[in-house]
């Protein structure tokens, strides 16, 4: 490699004193050349997105850099004043961000969004500039440019909103393209594509790009180098093929290790049992209601019909907007279905009124997505867990004793009883969710995205605490996920969803061996790194 | 514990507190300070103030005794302030709750009816209310209330929906808990801190829509209020300025003291809001 | 087609307010002690017999209570809103004679104060944590604690008694008979003291308002796309934070309109100012209660057109409500 686009030389960023730790990066040196993609990989908490806002000079006030050089083209960014940055950013270095919805601004039209980054940088002159703006519009593959430049942003998709970003960020060909989780926020069809899109235009610009990312399939889809980060330090950095292949630190190949491979893992076969639930028809239509107008439908389900068995996993996977979680929350009566039959331990629960059903309830119980909003922050682990037995008439003492043995049960420590949800990390938050589904001792568990807020170690910790159980406690899941490596991991059967049908149901085995249904073969052909995570 | 370290350190909020306490100790014992009505005439018309030490704040055109009628007219406003507050929070929490949790048709119903309710001119509402009532102790807290409840049942309203379809709530609903029990034990805990602030925040309105009632003559005529004390004096301005600036004055520090005193509340109630307007 | 739909929709809500303020006075006068006919006539103790016995005719008042709400409804339709025995003249006449008074008051008010209100929060959230927003949001606090009627006496007896500046009361120097631009002039004299006062809490408000508001948006997404992207702080706070910021401001201002008719009772009060918030004080002492009803009639539908015109005005500046409607 020649002369580096940017180089970083033992970079530390300071953090507040009441954070966690001192520093968020220590002593981190990278570089990256032209047309060269590197990508830096870590956790949440890893330091990796600091990184990027540093050489974006983008870092929150409280945190400062305190060592080290990040030199671009040679300049020391980390001395520049502050007007000298304002024409580094946008003209040198592009950047674009996770959350592709909130990331344009409302009130302004696409064109003017971009147009602007000609204004800043005193580029061209005001026709040459919307002409500009159609082209770039169009070089980022968004149909009908003309029109989109017009638009506002939330006439736009995510992806389309995604890629309007990359017009933007590549508008004045910077040499550094900076993408912060650009894909996380993404549908995994989507994401396919704006991987793809992102590798074309470097490699037709030449466009360094530092890549900011927690997902080990995006990196191998796309890295030339990788640099892995943990709690602020560069632990590992070489080629995309050796890290991948051959990591040479522990925490490293930690991390390949749990991430779920695609490949079903073998399945004794096993006698078919009588189902337990069983879903016949079901309906669901969301009406935006209006006065004055006819409201818009959506069809979240459609004659969704399956089947799930005592000890079996069977797996509801899609799309966002596919209706997945419409349908599993359909299962436990949180959302009333228009018509349909769901049947659980052979009780038509459909039918049945509020009332009625409430002393059900504790047969199929639910674990929710995210760890942090599915416990309630006043009360203690041990009440959420025992409110569940008090309502369905056991005596609080018992209650109590039994969240005890259930903190056990899922690996938390009994001591936690008493404390609050705020003390505990994501992971065991979550373990605490599954305690107070368990506490009801249900025959069905409907677990909506239960991983996908973890981190991808605790993400696998918490699957096997859930496999585990399951064996142990003979459970029925209704495992409802985006994630189609998760689902190949946990699931005995799968069914596919794509706006609010089941387009194809099967063995998983089978189905990841032999996908039939068009839509399910491009949600395969989608997932990041399929190829290398296919044959470990 | 971590409450109040952070409302101490908050140095508006402790300022208000003090103030607060101060008009608290003189409402409470005013009357033993001045044991006589203070719509006596107790001395010679338009003595100025810090003239005579039986007058520090001198009198009015009648002869009354102007610190005396602020001391009374504290505990006037205290407790208009305080009880149309609590009407007000009574007709708004329930309305914003059931709205809220109930959602579709109550909640399009009950939300109209509370637009309503702010669209029409909240003072001019009270005016004519109280006018048609006569002007009493309960036609003023009535008249108070009812305009100041909307936006209570607004926030409640906004503060349920959004904890409704929180997940802690759902998995209340699918371990087998009433609705009752979900509302009251995890619902409505989580939505007491915003409500104790804007509770503290419409007592200082209400002094001020009281004390703009009071300065129209439609005080109860058996109070003497800060409002209407203010309002007597407007005619002599020129030549006893005293009599209308001092109750003035009053209503101000009150006003000012509560709303400090609700804005370190919120900060201190809200750590994350807090931190996030440095 | 879409914006005829919207404001139809609009208006067609405003008339059902309206409708409802009608009933609602309708009650009131029941529930105002006394015989509704002596309340009608303003009119306490000594009545005209043959006064009341014609009220009795006029309005149904022997009939049941529906046909009594009908024949008042008929009435506020065809805008008869009743007849003030005491000044001898139809309530709408008395109203309309004093509305542009109010209008010209109110309207001055909430254009000072919301400037002034946008600019100062602007200016302060930009300065965040620095003296210019200590003193900003100090004086805020100072105007948002103090009483209206005060503010507006004590600079009467500065402004105008103490220092002579500006005029006391009224509405223009009476037999001066100035005409053209000079009668501009004299009314905008005596407009300055009456709208300044009526402004100053609001200005307060919508200054904090707009300060919050501002630190708010300065947090979002799309602000740090537009700092990555290399514009001066100048333009990020012009074009990007503070055009989303007074988008909610707005709001505000425009559900506050009904205060700011409130405060004009004050204000004109204090001042004299010939508007229906001076009619209503003079109804209140006098209790002449069709008057104040009506009053508090127009200015309610003041408030609901002014509603009107904020929405359409915000559905203008923020595209996304075409997708919200």
């Amino acid at each position: 490699m020649g002369n580096p686009v940017l180089s970083i030389e033992k970079l530390t960023l300071a953090l507040p004193s009441y954070a966690d730790r001192p520093q968020a990066v220590n002593d981190v040196s990278l570089s990256i050349g032209a047309g060269e993609t590197l990508c830096v990989v870590g956790e949440s908490g890893s330091g990796k997105s600091m990184i990027a806002h540093a050489v974006m000079g983008l870092l929150p006030t409280a945190v400062k850099p305190t060592g080290g050089t990040i030199r671009l083209g040679g300049r020391d960014l980390l001395s520049l004043d502050p007007a000298a940055m304002l024409s580094v950013r946008g003209r040198e270095i592009g950047m674009i961000f996770q959350e592709p919805m909130t990331s344009l601004n409302p009130v302004m039209r696409i064109g003017q969004q971009i147009s602007e980054m000609f204004e800043a940088h005193h580029v061209f002159d005001r026709p040459k500039r919307s002409k500009r703006v159609v082209e770039l519009l169009d070089e980022v593959g968004l149909p009908d440019p003309q029109r989109i430049a017009r638009a506002y942003p939330h006439e736009l998709s995510g992806g389309q909103r995604q890629r309007v970003m990359i017009a933007m960020a590549l508008a004045l060909e910077p040499k550094l393209l900076i993408a912060d989780e650009p894909t996380t926020a993404l549908d995994v069809t989507t994401q396919a594509q704006i991987l793809k899109l992102i590798d074309r235009l470097r490699r037709q610009h030449g466009t360094a790009v530092l890549f900011i990312t927690h997902d080990f399939g995006v990196v191998a889809e796309i890295a030339d180098r990788i640099a892995v980060l943990q709690q602020g330090t560069l632990v590992e950095e070489g080629t995309g093929t050796e890290v991948l292949s051959r990591p040479r630190h522990e925490y490293t190949r930690r991390l390949l290790a749990a991430v779920p491979s695609l490949v079903p893992p073998e399945r004794s076969k096993s006698q078919p049992k009588e189902p337990i639930l069983l879903v016949e028809n079901l309906e669901k239509v969301y009406r935006k209601r209006s006065l004055f107008s006819a409201g818009r439908e959506v069809k979240a389900a459609e004659n969704i019909n399956f089947t799930l068995a005592r000890g079996e996993t069977l797996g509801l996977v899609g799309e966002s907007g596919s209706g997945k979680s419409t349908v599993g929350r359909c299962c436990l009566r949180l959302i009333d279905p228009d018509s349909g039959k769901i049947e659980l331990g052979g009780l038509r629960i459909s039918d049945l009124s509020t009332s009625a059903l409430r002393p059900h309830r504790k047969k199929i119980q639910m674990i929710f997505q995210d760890p942090f909003a599915s416990l309630n922050p006043r009360q203690t682990i041990g009440r959420i867990i025992a409110d569940g037995p008090i309502a369905n008439g056991v005596s609080p003492e018992k209650a109590f004793e039994r969240a005890r043995e259930l903190l056990d049960l899922v690996a938390l420590s009994p001591n936690a009883i008493d404390r609050y949800p705020h003390e505990f990390s994501g992971g065991q938050r979550q373990r605490v969710g599954i305690a107070r589904a368990l506490a009801l001792e249900p025959d069905v568990i409907v677990a909506d995205e239960a991983v996908s807020a973890l981190d991808v170690s605790v993400q696998a910790q918490i699957l096997t605490l859930i496999k585990e159980l399951q064996e142990r406690l003979g459970l029925a899941i209704l495992f409802v996920t985006h994630d189609l490596r998760v689902a190949a991991q946990i699931c005995d059967r799968i069914a596919v969803m794509q706006r609010g049908r089941i387009v194809e149901c099967g063995e998983t085995a089978a189905l990841f061996a032999n996908p039939q249904h068009e839509y399910t073969r491009q949600l395969f052909a989608a997932v990041p790194g399929g190829r290398r995570f296919r044959n470990r | 514990m971590n409450f109040l370290k952070r409302f101490i350190r908050n140095r508006g909020a402790v300022i208000g507190l003090v103030i607060l306490l101060a008009v608290m100790i003189f409402a409470v014992i005013g009357p033993t300070l001045f044991p006589q009505s203070p719509w006596r005439m107790v001395g010679r018309p338009f003595t100025a103030p810090f003239t005579m030490d039986r007058f520090p704040l001198g009198t009015d055109m009648l002869g009354r005794d102007i610190a005396a009628g602020l001391v009374h007219g504290a505990r006037v406003s205290l407790l208009i302030g305080v009880i149309s507050t609590i009407v007000a929070l009574l007709i708004g929490v329930p309305l914003g709750a059931v709205a809220g949790y109930a959602g579709g048709f109550f909640d399009d119903v009950l939300m109209r009816f509370t637009e309503f309710f702010q669209t029409i001119p909240s003072f001019a509402l009270a005016i004519v209310l109280v006018a048609v009532l006569q002007p009493s102790l309960a036609s003023i807290v009535i008249a108070i209330g009812v305009v100041s409840w909307p936006p209570v049942a607004r926030l409640v309203r906004g503060e349920v929906l959004s904890l409704r379809s929180r997940e802690y709530v759902q998995a209340a609903v699918t371990i087998g808990q009433s609705t009752p029990r979900i509302i009251f034990s995890q619902v409505l805990p989580n939505t007491i801190a915003p409500i104790i602030v804007m509770g503290s925040l419409m007592v200082a309105s209400a002094i001020l829509l009281e004390s703009s009632l009071s300065f129209l003559g439609l005080g109860d005529p058996n109070l003497m209020s800060w409002g209407y004390m203010v309002g007597a004096g407007r005619t002599r301005l020129l030549d006893a300025w005293w009599i209308s600036f001092f109750p003035g004055i009053a209503i101000f520090l009150t006003v000012l003291a509560l709303n400090l005193t609700g804005e370190g509340l919120n900060d201190a109630l809200n750590p994350r809001l807090a931190r996030g307007r440095k | 087609m879409h914006f005829v739909r919207f404001a139809g929709s609009r208006l067609v809500k405003g008339v059902i307010v309206l409708f409802a303020i009608a009933v609602l006075n309708f009650f009131l006068i029941r529930a105002a002690p006394g015989d509704p006919a002596m309340v009608l006539a303003g009119q306490a103790g000594e009545a005209d017999a043959v006064l009341l016995a014609q009220l009795r005719e006029r309005f149904g008042l022997d009939q049941p209570l529906l046909y009594q709400l009908w024949i008042y409804l008929k009435g506020y339709a065809t805008l008869d809103l009743g007849f003030s025995y005491r000044q001898e003249q139809p309530v709408l006449t008395l109203i309309l004679d004093r509305l542009p008074a109010t209008l010209i008051l109110t309207g001055a008010a909430f254009i000072i104060s919301l400037v002034l209100g946008v600019l100062l929060g602007a200016l302060a959230a930009r300065r965040a944590g620095r003296w210019s927003d200590s003193l900003i949001t100090t004086i805020a606090l100072i105007f948002y604690a103090t009483p209206l009627f005060w503010v507006a006496l004590m600079s009467q007896i500065v402004f105008a008694l103490k220092l002579g500046w500006l005029p006391n009361v009224g509405y223009e120097t009476i037999g001066a008979g100035y005409t053209g631009l000079s009668r501009v002039g004299d009314v905008a004299q005596h407009l300055a003291l009456p709208a300044i006062t009526l402004g100053l809490f609001f200005t307060a408000l919508y200054a904090r308002m707009m300060r919050a508001s501002m630190l708010e948006v300065a947090g979002a997404d799309f602000v740090k796309t537009a700092r990555a992207k290399g514009l001066p702080p100048s333009i990020i706070t012009r074009r990007h934070i503070a055009r989303n910021a007074i988008l909610p401001v707005v709001t505000l201002a425009g559900l506050q309109a009904g205060q700011l008719v409130g405060g004009a009772v004050l204000t004109e009060t204090v001042f004299a100012w010939p508007g229906i918030g001076r009619l209503m004080f003079d109804a209140l002492i006098q209790r002449d209660y069709s008057v104040l009803l009506g009053v508090f009639f127009v200015s309610s539908a003041m408030v609901v057109a002014f509603n009107l015109i904020t929405d359409i005005v915000y559905r203008v500046a923020d595209p996304r409500i075409e997708v919200a409607a």
